[in-house]
């Protein structure tokens, strides 16, 4: 499969394969009008299978979901056809309204309008846990 | 500044435990010193769920120190049932009370109304989440009836899975240098696989796990008692199987230290044989006047930080 070269805009590269679909929900893909291309089961040398987005539009981006998903993930930024930048997004100390906590003895399942606020409590294991009951997220 | 309660013992440090530990045994010793401390002040008790020991103790407490004690201690009885928000209500209360000891079936409960409130606020039990005062009670009853907290072996018997007295204990006790553990309980109610790893392991504290209290009780220092509850099980064949495998009674006791001192959050039901209760070794009532004290010095010691 090829997808046409982009001028300016973004690559999101070696996302665990299977994972493509979350990440264009969390970042709110769908809400953009440029071109954005989702590519599921890529072919990757190191990790058998990944999932690649491609965004045709040199758009600002909040990153911190990335992380928490795998900080193996790689962010290619495109300027002029050319690869200006390129890294690994960072691991967020907090996850704020992402991702929902899934405990039912949570306050959070039966006081809606809380937030839902992850923090990161192992850095070495990428583990997130609600702010209120702890719970681990799960990715 | 922001106002500071007592959601998690994790966030006192080892040296403000040890302070409060010290006021409470000053308070012990020295009852009418602390009879007025708190005059004019007000404790608010927000009990969602009922509890009677758990209120009663923080309420004696405050009465002790000479404040008075204002709340509910069911959420049907109060404007709660009619759906208002845990903030909300923190909001109201804080407009009457200077302190605040929450209990609610939801964990995070009471972290969510420190978070809109000046005043501090006591957890006094989430769900099966956190129960500190609870904890306190335990590190106060064993440097009580042992003299210190270090170099201890720590034997926890029952539900070790759902029982979130002992998760928190281990995590609080892993502090003191010299802490061994012994987890007694049946397989289908271990130690959770976390509380292993990240508290132990973590920590590189030993521990061994068994099924069989009787191999084990001429080790320990301290036998933690807690209750094996019906509804874990699937079928009662097993709960009874299980069940009277871990029942404390003069005859077991008998091979244990003579130093050696059971503790129990209560209550009980049928884990420890009343037969036991004469025992100078049985701590579980000593543990529960141990509970008024340490609240005590947690209240003075909250009150004056956010004065
Ligand atoms: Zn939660």
């Amino acid at each position: 499969m090829i997808i046409g070269n982009i001028r300016d805009g973004i690559v999101i590269d070696h996302i665990p394969a299977g994972r493509g679909m979350d990440l264009y929900s969390y970042l709110k893909l769908g809400k953009l009008d440029c071109e954005v291309a989702l590519i599921k089961n890529a072919e990757s040398g190191k990790r058998g299978k990944k999932d690649i987005i491609k965004i045709g539009a040199p758009i600002d981006l909040d990153f911190t979901i990335l992380g928490f998903v795998d900080p193996q993930i790689t962010v290619n930024i495109i300027e002029n056809g050319k690869r200006a930048k390129k890294f690994h997004p960072a691991l967020p100390e907090t996850i704020m309204h992402l991702i929902k906590c899934k405990n039912p003895r949570c306050i959070t399942s039966c006081e809606q309008e809380l937030p839902h606020v992850f923090r990161l409590t192992d850095r070495e294991h990428g583990v997130y846990r609600c702010m209120y009951c702890e719970t681990k997220a799960e990715k | 500044m922001k106002t500071r309660g007592l959601i998690d013992i994790a966030e006192l440090t080892t040296a403000e435990i040890d302070a409060m530990m010290e006021v409470a045994q000053d308070i012990v010793d020295n009852p009418a010193k602390y009879s007025e401390k708190c005059k004019g002040k007000k404790l608010a008790t927000l009990f969602y769920e009922a509890s009677t020991r758990t209120r009663l103790s923080f309420e004696a407490a405050m009465l002790d120190l000479g404040g008075s004690v204002i709340g509910f201690s069911d959420a049907q009885s109060s404007s709660v049932s009619k759906g208002e928000s845990v903030a909300d209500t923190a909001r109201t209360i804080e407009c009457f009370a200077d302190i605040a000891a929450m209990r609610h079936p939801k964990e995070g409960a009471p972290l969510v109304a420190q978070m809109h409130v000046n005043i501090p606020i006591i957890n006094a039990g989430d769900g099966g989440h956190n129960h500190p005062t609870q904890t306190l009670t335990d590190l106060f009853t064993i440097r009580r009836e042992i003299g210190h907290l270090d170099n201890l072996v720590i034997g926890c018997c029952g539900d070790l899975k759902f029982g979130r007295t002992v998760h928190s204990l281990v995590t609080a006790m892993s502090r003191y240098p010299g802490v061994r553990f012994v987890f007694i309980s049946p397989e289908e109610l271990r130690i959770p696989e976390h509380v292993r790893s990240e508290v132990l392991d973590a920590n590189n504290i030993p521990y061994v796990e068994t099924t069989s209290l009787d191999d084990v009780m001429g080790e320990l220092d301290i036998l933690y008692m807690t209750r094996v509850q019906r509804e874990r099980f699937f079928n009662e064949a097993d709960y009874l199987r299980l069940r009277d495998s871990y029942i404390l009674t003069p005859e077991k006791l008998k091979a244990a230290k003579e130093d050696m001192r059971v503790l129990h959050p209560l209550p009980r039901v049928n884990e420890i044989s009343v037969a036991v209760d004469d025992d100078p070794r049985a701590a579980y009532f000593r543990q529960v006047k141990n509970g008024k004290f340490i609240r005590m010095a947690l209240i003075l010691k909250l009150l004056a930080e956010n004065a």
